[in-house]
């Protein structure tokens, strides 16, 4: 037996987190100590895994498979590929920047520090899990972290009603696809009932069952990635709570929901993954375009960001709705680009809502002055937000419109005819391609708004933010810059991680 | 020496960049090291591209210097660079053309270290530009020159920055979206962006995107690569953003804007377009020479009817691009309705064009920031008689409008002849409209100059303003020696453009 190093990256952030709690409270900065070095020790383990991983060799590595509830056909079967270790790489370093800009909580920070370290486990689990009773089991672990961390550190103001919002829409979100789950379990063949990603993958679903059992399955986890028209608890939900917690809800639970989309939706359904691809594309679209629409007339510097996420995340959707190679690389590069900007941006907006104590755009501006570093890693973040070559977001966004180009194999039974069209994927390219123009121009008005103009005489004072606020700001902003300047650093890793999907849909 | 030899093209464009991170670790505070920092760090690139220049080799068909690097492998890009004939001139431009902003911006004193590294990578962008062979490297370098430029408009621009600034951004953005498009779609369907390669399979490529023919594809490709660049160049009606941008721009920033920014487009024309759309260009020619015509005219009367200074400049620029669009014109329509030799000579002359705006622009943005640093003005009215005042400023403005006004003898004079002459017998009556343009733009330089250093004496500035200092001096020289030089001998220059133009039918 090799070293379970997906078990420890996963559970070593509960155990750091229950020790923790034992600690006397007044004793913060032990809490603060130890939670920085758990994190940075799960960031260490999964970048290690993500350059250890054998490329060539492909499929699930690093597997730990024991019987688990035997009766029932569940077991602790973890394993990752290329699909999931950015995912793995993206919530170490979330948590790790998570922690060190929450370094000047003092309101409870051993009870912050403890359960943002026990939110954790259930995101890296899920992205490791290959049993489906297990992925549900971690996703809901960590719902009462979540649900908590809102209540008590959110925005006093709505901390109540967005906390509530997203917890019951992400409680919706598990249930419907859990449903869907159930149905392909119970279509199972009565001896060989498995809850076993990769049982299911093999066991061959009639088309018809694929085609009801889809929208369950990829419709619920695309409710966790904020898809239209129930995306609004997303910036509620966001806005709501500490920053922290919006870093990791925006950066990594969004992509939860669409890593589970593709790996247990498409994965296991490719044939209701082709008769409802145009259908994927005409939500994910509004998303596109829609929210950043609303981001751009929002006057919440904190909300801009949300709406901007939810924007982002359409162009997964269509990324993924394109079933072919460019299109699911491109998804499965934004999905941790998005993951790194939005962190990024959520840490700022709360440096800078710590010191100003406003979000309000009227009332800020001038603040490149007094925060520069704020400042500057803002800016590359809203480059990579507007897919401004040079930064991960266009990386990311050249091959989901290529995919588009493309089009998609689509399933002849597919039903509203303009939808089946060869121009209808083109279109959607060109249609979300708009969305750069708007990008940029909600991007460029916030930064003229919060950190250029006239800084507000009430500020002439305030602090810069702190030396491991920088470190975090670098260190997500190196990334952006990193993977776009130099895209075979992360593209041919993906690449190798959606092969089994394209399998299943009959190419690749 | 073999590093040399293998890596000049990245050498070149990298040095600016490795510039700027040293800049970065200097003190903000240590004024005069980063200001040397910087000037050094953009003289290498010029040395290394004289050396460049010196073996190039012109009679050698196709790139040299070629580099390629595995950059992107999903989507068939790579890290591809080389130069031809028609670029080489443009290498040479920019790297002239930094090292002489950077020491213009010794004068600036807010900000210095962010002034300096955006400056710097403003230069590797354009050098980027030049230099690609892969038109997703292309795009990125097209794009990425955008961010320092919105930064020196909007931090160190005048009065309504942040009005130029954003317009510019957008609206070069929402141009070159459709580029971005039709390069996707070029990159699918050859499973390439080499340009080298699209050059040849993208005319003959035949099949279908969006259930649309190749033929309609290419067509509507065509327009988009056009609106882009026609944007950059700018192009009449695409031009409304330049007159702020450069207007509100600090002066090196202008001198880049003006010498190398807007040369990016025209070297789209000549790069992409034209060998990518032969058949396409030539149908669109006659619209793109109409427009180019209107653009020298209408240009021209706006110049002349301008009360500011650097937004006089400014409109002359439009002007003067318009030349090097209507050469664009011509080669597109001769190379595939006969008269190469008349294509040839335009397409000389559009190159040279470029080379020679780049310096003049540059130098009467540089004239204008020297008087406006003194008067902290920039209408015409306030001045008045300043020769006496300035006298070795008022003969280097008399010499730099000379240049831009085209007298026979300085450099602007060789390309516009150039283009006119290959022009005549293709659009003749186009051509000969565009004369009063020429004409106009005699009256708007005279009428500047007139304002400026002749007429009567404004007394105000008296004992107010100084001379131009040595160091604008010396920011200037190497500017006013080469539009001397090409004036009198071109040969130099042209025959090197000549031997990659030749090949383009």
């Amino acid at each position: 037996m090799t070293f379970p190093f997906l078990s420890v990256i996963t559970f070593a952030p509960l155990v750091a987190g229950l020790g923790i709690l034992l600690l006397p409270p007044e004793r913060k900065d032990a809490a603060r100590t130890t939670a920085l070095v758990t994190a940075a020790f799960t960031v260490l383990l999964s970048g290690y895994l993500y350059f250890a991983y054998d490329q060539a060799a492909g499929g699930f590595q690093f597997v730990e498979d024991v019987a688990w509830i035997p009766q029932l056909g569940i077991r602790y079967h973890m394993g990752v590929d290329g699909f999931s270790l950015p995912m793995l790489l993206l919530t170490g370093i979330v948590l790790l920047t998570g922690v060190m800009i929450s370094w000047g909580i003092e309101d409870r920070a051993r009870e912050y520090m403890a359960f943002f370290l026990i939110l954790s486990v259930g995101v890296f689990g899920v992205f490791a899990a290959l049993d489906l009773f297990l992925f549900f089991f971690l996703l809901e672990i960590a719902v009462f972290p979540k649900f908590l961390m809102i209540v008590v550190w959110g925005y006093p103001k709505t901390r109540e009603y967005g906390g509530m919002k997203l917890t019951l829409y992400l409680f919706l979100a598990s249930l419907v696809a859990l449903v869907g789950v159930l149905a392909l379990y119970a279509a199972l063949p009565a001896g060989a009932r498995s809850f076993g990603l990769l049982d299911m993958a093999a066991a061959n679903f009639s088309p018809e069952l694929q085609r009801w059992a889809f929208p369950l399955i990829f419709g619920g986890f695309a409710i966790m990635g904020a898809i239209f028209p129930l995306h609004s608890w997303a910036p509620d939900g966001h806005v709501a709570a500490p920053t922290a917690i919006s870093m990791m809800l925006a950066g990594v639970e969004m992509k939860i929901g669409m890593y589970a989309a593709l790996r247990i939706g498409v994965y296991l359904l490719p044939e209701g993954a082709k008769f409802w691809a145009p259908v994927i594309v005409a939500f994910a679209l509004v998303n596109v375009i829609y929210a950043a629409y609303i981001a751009l007339i929002q006057k919440d510097f904190k909300y801009i960001i949300g709406f901007s996420s939810v924007s982002h995340m359409g162009l997964v959707m269509l990324g993924f709705a394109t079933l072919n190679p460019l299109g699911l690389t491109g998804a499965g590069l934004q999905m941790f680009s998005h993951g790194v900007m939005t962190a990024l941006f959520f840490s700022i907006v709360g440096m800078v809502y710590d010191r100003a104590h406003t979000r309000m755009l009227p009332e800020l501006g001038g603040m490149m002055q007094r925060m520069p570093w704020a400042g500057i890693a803002f800016l590359v973040g809203g480059f990579t937000s507007m897919g401004m070559p040079g930064f991960s977001g266009f990386v990311a966004e050249i091959p989901i419109y290529m995919g588009l180009w493309q089009g998609v194999a689509l399933d002849p039974l597919n039903l509203p005819g303009f939808m089946t069209t060869p121009w209808f994927f083109p279109l959607a390219a060109v249609i979300s391609a708009l969305s750069i123009v708007i990008t940029a121009a909600y991007i460029l008005l916030a930064v003229r708004r919060v950190f250029f103009g006239q800084l507000p005489a009430q500020f002439a004072d305030l602090p810069d933010v702190s030396a491991l606020d920088k470190t975090a700001l670098v260190l997500l902003s190196g990334l952006m810059i990193v993977v776009g300047l130099y895209p075979a650093i992360m593209a041919p890793l993906v690449e190798s991680g959606i092969q089994p999907v394209l399998q299943a849909l009959g190419g690749g | 020496m073999d590093l040399l030899n293998s890596h000049l093209l990245s050498l070149i464009l990298l040095t600016p960049v490795a510039g700027a991170l040293v800049l970065l670790l200097i003190p903000r505070d240590q004024v005069g090291a980063l200001r040397w920092t910087a000037f050094i760090a953009s003289l290498v690139p010029l040395a290394l591209s004289v050396v460049l220049w010196l073996n190039f080799q012109p009679d050698i068909a196709g790139y040299q210097f070629r580099e390629d690097f595995l950059w992107f492998p999903l989507v068939g890009s790579d890290y591809r660079l080389g130069v031809d004939g028609v670029s080489l001139p443009m290498v040479l431009l920019t790297a002239l053309l930094a090292p002489l902003g950077v020491l213009f911006s010794f004068g600036v004193q807010d900000k210095v270290k962010a002034y300096m590294i955006l400056f710097l990578l403003l230069e590797t962008g354009s050098f980027g530009v030049f230099m690609a062979l892969d038109l997703l490297l292309f795009f990125l370098f097209y794009e990425i020159g955008l961010i320092p430029m919105y930064f020196l408009i909007n931090i160190w621009g005048s009065a309504n920055k942040q009005y130029a600034s954003f317009k510019f951004m957008l609206y070069t953005m929402a141009g070159s979206l459709g580029l971005l498009l039709a390069t996707q779609v070029i990159g699918l369907t050859l499973g390439s962006f080499s340009i080298e390669n699209a050059v040849t399979a993208w005319p003959a490529w035949s099949g279908t995107i969006a259930g649309l023919s190749a033929t309609t594809v290419r067509a509507i490709a065509f327009w988009a690569f056009v609106i882009a660049f026609a944007i950059k160049v700018p192009i009449w009606p695409f031009h409304t953003w330049l007159p702020d941008a450069h207007t509100e721009a600090p002066t090196a920033g202008s001198m880049m804007l003006a010498g190398v920014l807007l040369k990016l487009g025209a070297y789209g024309f000549l790069r992409l377009v034209l060998p990518l759309y032969p058949v396409e260009a030539a149908a669109g020619a006659p619209v793109l020479a109409t427009l180019a015509t209107i653009a020298i005219v209408a240009a021209a009367f706006a110049s002349f009817g301008q009360s500011d200074f650097k937004r006089l400049v400014a409109y002359s620029s439009v002007n003067h691009m318009g030349f090097v669009a209507l050469g664009v014109a011509v080669a597109a329509w001769t190379a595939q309705h006969g008269g190469a030799q008349e294509g040839i000579l335009a397409l000389n002359g559009a190159v040279l064009q470029m080379f020679n705006h780049g310096l003049s622009a540059a130098g009467m943005f540089l004239l204008v920031g020297v008087i406006y640093d003194r008067t902290h003005t920039r209408n015409l009215d306030d001045f008045g008689g300043l020769m006496p005042l300035m006298p070795v400023y008022g003969g280097l403005l008399l010499f730099t409008s000379m240049a831009s006004l085209g007298l026979p003898g300085l450099n602007g004079f060789v390309s516009e002849f150039m283009v006119v002459r290959g022009a005549f017998p293709v659009f003749s009556v186009l051509t000969a409209i565009s004369m009063i343009g020429l004409l106009m733009t005699g009256a708007y330089i005279l009428y500047g100059i007139y304002k400026t250093i002749y007429g009567p004496l404004n007394t105000k500035w008296v004992g107010h303003t100084s001379d131009i200092s040595a160091r604008e001096v010396i920011a200037w020289a190497p500017l006013g020696i080469l539009m001397l030089v090409l004036g009198l001998a071109p040969n130099w220059m042209v025959s090197v453009i000549n031997a990659a133009v030749a090949r383009l039918f």
